[in-house]
């Protein structure tokens, strides 16, 4: 019960007693209530005439027996939205890392114009994105689907990689400076690996933000799993079996976007074991990053007071 | 730029169904998610159970995915609503997880010492929650609430791809019918969204430099 930790005491034996019943009352009703979907859901229905089968008759779900149809799923859907999402997540960090050193260019006629041109990818649906690819660079499904998710990601990817950067101690920098190093050179050799590492958590979050995106692709017209089961697997099969396609799309999404978070979160409490102390909560890219920034800020601002202050 | 400005009425009825979807869908996510928050830090362990689930699935669903639900399989099992009612519904429900995060992040993010602190210098449970925990919790949510629904205000786009006519649908309307002036088209489709999500953007960014709890 870390949640309410903060707020209620430990709780005495009536407060125990009195939660234990309310539990399975709530158990209870949700589990009635799920029953319920289910009952619904296996019952016959008339459709104009004709009496439909409920879901769970095997009638609706035989084409699964067929091993033709997973090879179609596996390699022709997970495929194509993996391989849209593996290429958008390569060429995603290498933006971001270009976004991140150009936006902290010391040269202001570089730095402010891509504050803005990030600040307008970062405030448009991806979805338009992929729209303009299509339409105006002609470049087919796959390129605009991959783009849109570049650019986008690479510039989350690349505020992010700004905010590792600026939560670094600043000897990381000077260090690098006194030995010769030039500013790109500290920077790449120096800084990006430790920022990358602090960040690399919040960076794996982003891409299951990436994955999840690849389906607006069915929008646009790239084949990837949505289209695949939802629109042609429906189409060849016949709407009788749009739900139980529905039901598998959906497992394979849950089961890819789980695998990956999971793993984000191993990472992320690797590192923070690792790493001296610092915590960075791992549910939520945007969260992490947020705390990843106030960080940033309160070290500038300390190192501010101490830099400016008379002990110094 | 001609067509942007001959076809002003087609924006505006794009973009104010946008302001319908994200002002429903803000307001139901918002309540649903503050449901699920409440839920996730109860003391019942089936509610926690339940709203951990729900979190989870909900939030590793594609939301092309939960649309698609909303605007085919419902008709298709039965449901008569309209295509933008059904949007609605799937991104008020997509929405209230990140809702739900936010919030509970916000109260999680207040150290325990704060209340420890509250209660060892005499105040109630009503005084610690009032005068020191919720004030905090609050500075802490605003600004990742307002980023949530920044997010929504995009995510209405794919409402565009389900038949609902918003801002997207009218821009891919508008882009098929003039051919030779795409550019044009689209960009003022996205200065639309952007009239919504950068002034936010900024507002979330003031909020959190002045909120921001420094510890």
């Amino acid at each position: 019960m870390s949640g309410s930790s903060v707020l209620f005491d430990a709780p005495g034996p009536r407060a125990r007693r009195v939660s234990l019943i309310s539990s399975i009352v709530a158990g209870v009703l949700i589990l009635a209530a799920l029953g319920w979907i289910a009952l619904t859901l296996a019952a016959p229905r008339e459709s104009g005439g004709i009496t439909l089968p409920g879901f769970f008759d095997p009638s609706r779900w035989d084409i699964f027996a067929d091993p033709q149809v997973w090879r179609f799923i596996i390699f022709e859907g997970v495929w194509g939205t993996l391989r849209a999402a593996l290429t958008a997540a390569v060429l995603a960090v290498a933006a971001g890392i270009l976004f991140s050193l150009l936006r902290s260019s010391e040269i202001a006629w570089i730095r402010i114009p891509t504050a803005i041109v990030l600040e307008f990818f970062r405030g448009m649906p991806v979805l338009l994105m992929m729209l303009f690819i299509l339409l105006v660079l002609q470049t087919g499904a796959f390129w605009a689907v991959v783009a849109a998710l570049t650019l986008y990601n690479g510039a989350l990817i690349g505020e992010a990689l700004r905010a590792g950067l600026a939560a670094l101690p600043r000897g990381q920098r000077e260090a690098g400076l006194s030995l010769g190093m030039r500013s790109l050179q500290s920077k790449m050799l120096v800084e990006f690996p430790q920022a990358f590492r602090q960040m690399l958590p919040i960076i794996v979050a982003q891409l299951v933000v990436l994955l999840k995106d690849t389906s607006l692709g069915y929008i646009v017209g790239y084949v990837e799993l949505m289209r695949v089961t939802l629109n042609n697997l429906a189409s060849f099969y016949g709407n009788r079996y749009l739900f139980s396609l529905f039901v598998v799309a959906l497992a394979l999404y849950l089961t890819m976007n789980l695998l990956l978070s999971w793993f984000a979160r191993w990472l992320s409490k690797r590192t923070a074991a690792r790493s001296s102390g610092q915590r960075l909560p791992p549910d939520d890219p945007g969260q992490a990053m947020l705390l990843a920034k106030a960080n940033a800020e309160a070290r500038r601002s300390d190192t501010g007071h101490s830099a400016g202050g008379p002990l110094v | 730029m001609d067509v942007v400005i001959d076809n002003l009425p087609t924006y505006w009825r794009g973009f104010s169904m946008t302001l319908l979807l994200l002002g429903v869908s803000g307001v139901s996510a918002l309540v649903i998610g503050t449901l699920i928050a409440a839920m996730r830090i109860s003391p019942v362990a089936s509610l926690r159970g339940f709203a951990t689930t729900y979190t989870e699935i909900v939030r590793n669903t594609p939301l092309t995915l939960v649309l698609f639900f909303c605007a085919i399989i419902l008709p298709y099992l039965g449901s008569r609503l309209d295509y933008a009612t059904a949007a609605m519904i799937g991104l008020s429900v997509y929405t209230s997880p990140f809702v739900a995060e936010a919030l509970r992040s916000g109260i999680n993010g207040v150290p325990v010492g704060q209340a420890e602190a509250a209660r060892s210098v005499g105040l109630g449970f009503g005084q610690t929650v009032s005068l020191i925990v919720l004030p905090q919790a609050f500075r802490m949510t605003i600004p990742p609430l307002i980023n949530v629904f920044i997010a929504l205000t995009k995510n209405t786009s794919v409402a565009g791809g389900f038949f609902v006519f918003e801002t997207f649908a009218a821009a891919r309307e508008l882009a098929n019918a003039h051919g030779n002036a795409v550019i044009a088209v689209l960009l003022g489709a996205a200065t639309l969204y952007l009239a919504i999500t950068i002034p936010l953007g900024v507002i979330a960014a003031q909020l959190e430099r002045k909120w921001v709890v420094q510890r």
